[in-house]
């Protein structure tokens, strides 16, 4: 296990939003642009922190949705936590034109690197799907070769953020498949009741362990640890089971 | 002071006293772990410190959980920017540990089960500031949180407290663990705001 080094220190800046985007009704994308970013791989995160008029400050990380094409805005998608501090801050209250210190990016170990040639197994539960997004999005830019399969938990349909791009990616691209879990609600038709991810799940959506997939597996805590516990139990190598869990607010 | 972010008041100020700067307080316990956590079964557990010269003192859990243990109440700060107050533990010293070990060496590697690492100075971990913890809250340490038995050293950032940890060697010079040479800081001090390399 080893990660790669990022050079340099991460300096704090002002981005300036450009836009924001419904994606649920409680998930909203940010688009910010950043005078001076380095690049990121998919899979990072940034540092936002927003200071009140008092001084007051206070700091969160988020994970990048958006791939980095050499240029252009980067965008992050923030999910309200109800009792949260920043994120209702972010889907409720930000505005194109208002500036937000960030740096970044951040984090060498939960990335997906294009000269990885293995087959790639993306397991989300809810906005655990974020830095999952900006993988599918950098392999669709590179036309990369490695399949990908994501299987993507929700409550409900209307909780499925990137629905309708996720939709467009699969028609368009045979190494794509996408397979939704709705622990709530399902869609009207569909062939099985509500359930929570399982065994059945993953060994029929998920690669089998002797393709030797990276695997990236992102939500909050109990859903990593129901996840990865499953994968290795069905005999996927644990070092390359990348989690990323998150939990507070 | 930074950019104002309009229409920013801040919600937990009343509730977060003296955290260290960019911390807010949780309840909860949230995890961090880079991959799935490992089931480690008693009898198959053992910790064990390796000195430069490769001298090993190794003790098994029967031999560790008989030596003298401490109650410990401390406050915790996790780099994800989560900090938890009070939090009470029960562990074995390092001092403890240490009490027979010679070495020269100023640094130690930290290694868990699983193959991740993190380093620290051999004087952070000596004179009451670390242990190997436990239980947690009166319980047997959940594996999730790092049981049976994890590295417990509250005056750094918490990914130092190594989880499942099953070794400690000595060495020479620093060298980078799994998330340092990812980018994170290399010593960690909450404090100092010591989050990522060059902080």
């Amino acid at each position: 296990m080893a990660g790669t080094a990022l050079p340099g220190r991460l300096i704090w800046q002002a981005a300036t939003v450009s836009a924001v985007r419904a994606e649920t009704p409680s998930a909203r994308t940010i688009v910010l642009d950043i005078p001076d970013w380095p690049g990121h791989l998919p899979g990072q995160h940034l540092d936002l922190r927003l200071t009140a008029e008092d001084g007051y400050s206070a700091q969160r990380s988020y994970s990048i949705a958006s791939d980095w094409p050499g240029a252009g805005p980067v965008e992050i998608t923030v999910q309200r936590l109800e009792d949260g501090e920043v994120s209702p801050y972010l889907t409720d209250v930000v505005e194109p034109g208002d500036r937000i210190e960030l740096r970044g990016p951040i984090g060498g170990w939960f990335v997906w690197r294009s000269a990885q040639p293995a087959p790639v197994l993306l397991v989300a539960g809810g906005s655990g799907v974020v830095p999952l997004m900006s993988m599918i999005r950098e392999r669709g830019r590179l036309r990369a070769r490695q399949p990908f399969r994501l299987i993507y938990s929700v409550r409900t349909p209307e909780d499925a953020s990137f629905a309708g791009e996720l939709r467009r990616r699969v028609r368009d691209d045979p190494g794509l498949d996408v397979h939704f879990v709705y622990t709530r609600k399902t869609p009207d038709g569909w062939p099985a009741p509500p359930k929570r991810i399982d065994v059945a799940t993953l060994n029929s959506h998920g690669w089998p362990p002797d393709f030797a997939p990276d695997v990236f597996v992102c939500g909050p805590t109990s859903f990593v640890e129901t996840a990865a516990d499953i994968l290795v139990a069905l005999g996927h190598d644990p070092s390359k089971v990348r989690t990323e869990r998150f939990g507070g607010g | 002071m930074g950019i104002i972010s309009r229409g920013f008041g801040g919600r937990r100020r009343d509730s977060a006293p003296d955290l260290p700067p960019g911390q807010y307080l949780t309840q909860d316990f949230p995890v961090l772990s880079a991959g799935p956590t490992p089931r480690i079964p008693l009898d198959r557990w053992s910790f064990t410190i390796t000195t430069e010269t490769g001298r090993k003192h190794t003790w098994d859990w029967a031999e560790f959980t008989a030596l003298p243990a401490e109650e410990i109440t401390r406050d915790i700060h996790c780099v994800t920017k989560w900090s938890k107050l009070g939090t009470t533990w029960k562990g074995v010293s390092l001092d403890t540990l240490f009490e027979d070990v010679e070495t020269a060496a100023d640094y130690v590697m930290a290694h868990s089960k699983g193959g991740y690492t993190t380093n620290v100075p051999l004087q952070d971990l000596l004179d009451g500031q670390a242990w190997i913890a436990y239980e947690f809250d009166g319980e047997p340490l959940d594996p999730e949180h790092g049981g049976p038995a994890r590295l417990l050293i509250p005056h750094l950032y918490f990914w130092k407290s190594a989880k499942w940890v099953n070794g400690l060697e000595m060495m020479h010079e620093d060298e980078p663990g799994f998330w340092e040479a990812a980018g994170y800081h290399t010593y960690g001090d909450p404090w100092l705001e010591q989050r990522y390399q060059g902080d």
